[in-house]
């Protein structure tokens, strides 16, 4: 999704006249994005296989501080940006969206890898829920499994340009009345209560997975134990030729 | 700690000093940055005293076995991968082994040797990364983890050149693997392990003798031997316990036999020595390798003559019957077992895995200890939820 940047009033050939005299022309709304997105706290959350690269992210050779994003904060109420790496389970579902409650406005979201997204690999798994996105909104959906970290770096900097291309005038979290809580599901004994919030995701009308890929696993096909103790089987005794028949006796065509 | 701060208060003891005391119960996690994962634990303190530890699990199950039931053999490949995530490449060997049994495959000496080369090459990935969460749980914040990273991604990129995949490497296959190494891999490979040493020296000389370290790893989480060999505890853990107990020279599965390896053995079975063993691995490690790639030869990676049942991997119908195949994964003994009646998939399969049993004796360790020593006993212990959980 290509996000608009915010249109400066400012003449584009002015600017640049004035930044040769040192003198710098900006918007309070591209100062106070410039600042929001080079400064972005992401909690340290991780799930699943996905938080190693995220790790490996923060590490040396990829050094997410280049892009003003290495403070990882334990604490939601720090953070700024929830970057869910790794497979949601229907246990953990609760709790990541307490977690995305806690955290303060303006908030994010990317989710890491297929199966935060979707379920990923494990999607056939009864335990596993089928996309994050079901209960939070989601702002960069980063495939992969897991992603390589330059595609992190890759969704952050995507992040970013939704950022500078929000404006402080009309941005949500400014409104009054704003409420951004998202209802907290509860595990059942079948899964989760409700399936989803239909405030932020809604069911598609075709089965589009059963469509494309045939129907899900089916489980519980196999009743019957194997034997483990039964002797080896015989490979089964070629079967004696018939007789050869001489060219007399031979079967009668269907034309005669 | 986020998930319930549940506060439960109860008067325990009035005793001489005529002072009421409380107990505090606290869940740590699932979301808390030392619990390496979606772990919790349920802890009632005496002041800063551990009294009892519960562990909570299943906040991971990704019902990894189930699934491996309803797909073909080859399909469990890549979900052995995603078990634990720091070192995919013993549990494609562990899960390669298994099914090589069932199915009586010979494997060639080069796929021996890769395989060899690969599992040590993961083992190291594994220590120096534990070694440097283990030092971040201490409270030296992401310093030990930037110069453990610094050395894995040296490994990864090689992981990455043979497999093409820097974690979720897939490599291995029934009779062999999936593609040969190159000169300019081995020179690679060659080049990590002749470098490794010197980081080795650094990273000891950063840790070994430090005075906070010491006093916190040493004489905190003591394991007796006995307990250790009871709870079925195998790997560094096991070790340092001072039990002599590894699967390379017990089973001398692969080609292990084949080359000259001590084990590292610890006195105490407390934190310090947990983490020393693993260093002194590494070094055993480097010392395979070496060997490894001076014996391997050129030769097939595959296995020329398959049986047909293992010609059309996606068709791949053992014949009945039930395998148990095991390595020394960097964490402990890595089991699976597989029953198989005949069809494409599996009628039963099972995965012994590592973390998950030593996990179990994390209460014993932790009783009589601080908090903050829990926190330290849990790192050395070295987990990964996707194993514990599956």
């Amino acid at each position: 999704m290509a996000f608009s940047k915010n249109k400066s009033q400012v003449d584009d050939g002015l600017k640049s006249e004035l930044a040769k005299k040192g003198i710098v022309i900006t918007t309070l709304n591209e100062l106070y994005n410039w600042g929001r997105r080079s400064s972005i706290w992401p909690m340290q959350f991780g799930l699943a296989c996905c938080a190693i690269e995220m790790i490996a992210t923060a590490c040396a050779r990829y050094d997410i501080a280049r892009f003003g994003a290495e403070l990882f904060r334990a604490s939601p109420r720090q953070a700024d940006l929830i970057i869910i790496a790794g497979t949601v389970t229907k246990k953990m579902t609760p709790q990541v969206v307490r977690l995305y409650n806690q955290m303060a406005e303006p908030k994010y979201c990317i989710t890491m890898g297929a199966c935060s997204i979707s379920g990923g690999p494990f999607i056939d798994g009864y335990n596993t829920l089928r996309g994050i996105d079901r209960f939070i909104p989601v702002d960069v959906h980063l495939p992969g499994c897991p992603p390589r970290p330059e595609a992190l770096l890759y969704g952050l900097q995507t992040l970013q340009k939704k950022i500078d291309s929000q404006d402080f005038r009309k941005a949500p979290w400014y409104q009054k009345g704003l409420k951004r809580e998202y209802a907290i599901p509860d595990l059942g004994p079948k899964g989760l209560i409700p399936k989803f919030n239909p405030e932020v995701w809604q069911p598609r009308e075709e089965d589009h997975r059963k469509e494309k890929y045939g129907s899900p696993m089916v489980i519980g096909k196999k009743t019957k134990a194997p034997d483990l103790d039964a002797p080896p089987k015989q490979p089964k005794a070629p079967a004696p030729k018939p007789p050869k028949r001489s060219d007399d006796s031979a079967p009668p065509s269907k034309e005669a | 700690m986020f998930e319930k701060m549940r506060v439960k208060t109860k008067v325990i003891d009035s005793g001489k000093s005529g002072l009421d005391t409380q107990t505090l119960e606290v869940n740590v996690g699932p979301q808390h940055p030392s619990t390496h994962g979606v772990f919790r634990m349920t802890i009632v303190l005496d002041g800063e005293v551990v009294k009892s530890l519960r562990p909570v699990m299943g906040y991971l199950h990704r019902n990894h076995e189930q699934i491996a039931e309803n797909i073909t053999y080859s399909a469990s490949m890549p979900y052995t991968d995603r078990l634990d995530y720091f070192n995919s490449m013993s549990n494609n060997q562990a899960w390669a082994m298994t099914v090589e049994q069932l199915a009586e495959v010979e494997i060639p000496d080069r796929a021996e040797y890769i395989r060899v080369i690969m599992s040590e090459l993961t083992r190291l990935v594994n220590h120096v990364s534990v070694i440097g969460f283990l030092l971040n749980d201490m409270g030296a914040f992401f310093t030990p983890t930037l110069f453990a990273f610094r050395e894995r991604e040296k490994v990864l990129d090689v992981f990455e050149a043979v497999s093409g995949s820097r974690m979720m490497c897939n490599y291995l296959r029934f009779g062999g693997v999936n593609r040969d190494l190159t000169d300019d891999q081995l020179g690679q490979i060659k080049k990590i392990v002749a470098d490794f040493p010197a980081f080795l020296d650094e990273f000891e000389t950063l840790l070994a003798q430090n005075e906070i370290v010491c006093m916190r790893c040493q004489n905190v989480g003591v394991l007796p031997a006995e307990l250790a060999i009871n709870a079925s505890i195998t790997g560094p853990m096991l070790r340092a316990s001072g039990v002599n107990y590894d699967i390379r020279k017990v089973d001398q599965y692969s080609v292990y036999d084949r080359f000259e390896f001590k084990i590292p053995l610890g006195e105490k079975g407390d934190v310090y020595d947990r983490y020393y063993v693993r260093m002194l691995e590494m070094r055993e490690s480097l010392k395979i390798l070496n060997q490894a790639l001076e014996q391997i030869e050129p030769g097939p990676f595959m296995a020329p003559k398959v049986p047909a049942c293992l010609k059309n991997p996606r068709n791949f119908k053992p014949p009945v019957g039930e395998a148990y195949g095991r390595v020394e994964a960097p964490k402990g003994e890595l089991g699976f077992y597989v029953v198989s009646d005949g069809s494409k998939e599996p009628w039963r399969y099972h995965v012994r895995a590592p973390s998950f049993i030593n996990l179990t004796v994390l209460e014993a360790m932790c009783i009589g200890y601080k908090l903050a020593d829990a926190i330290v006993i849990l790192g050395s212990i070295d987990i990964v939820l996707g194993e514990v959980d599956r």
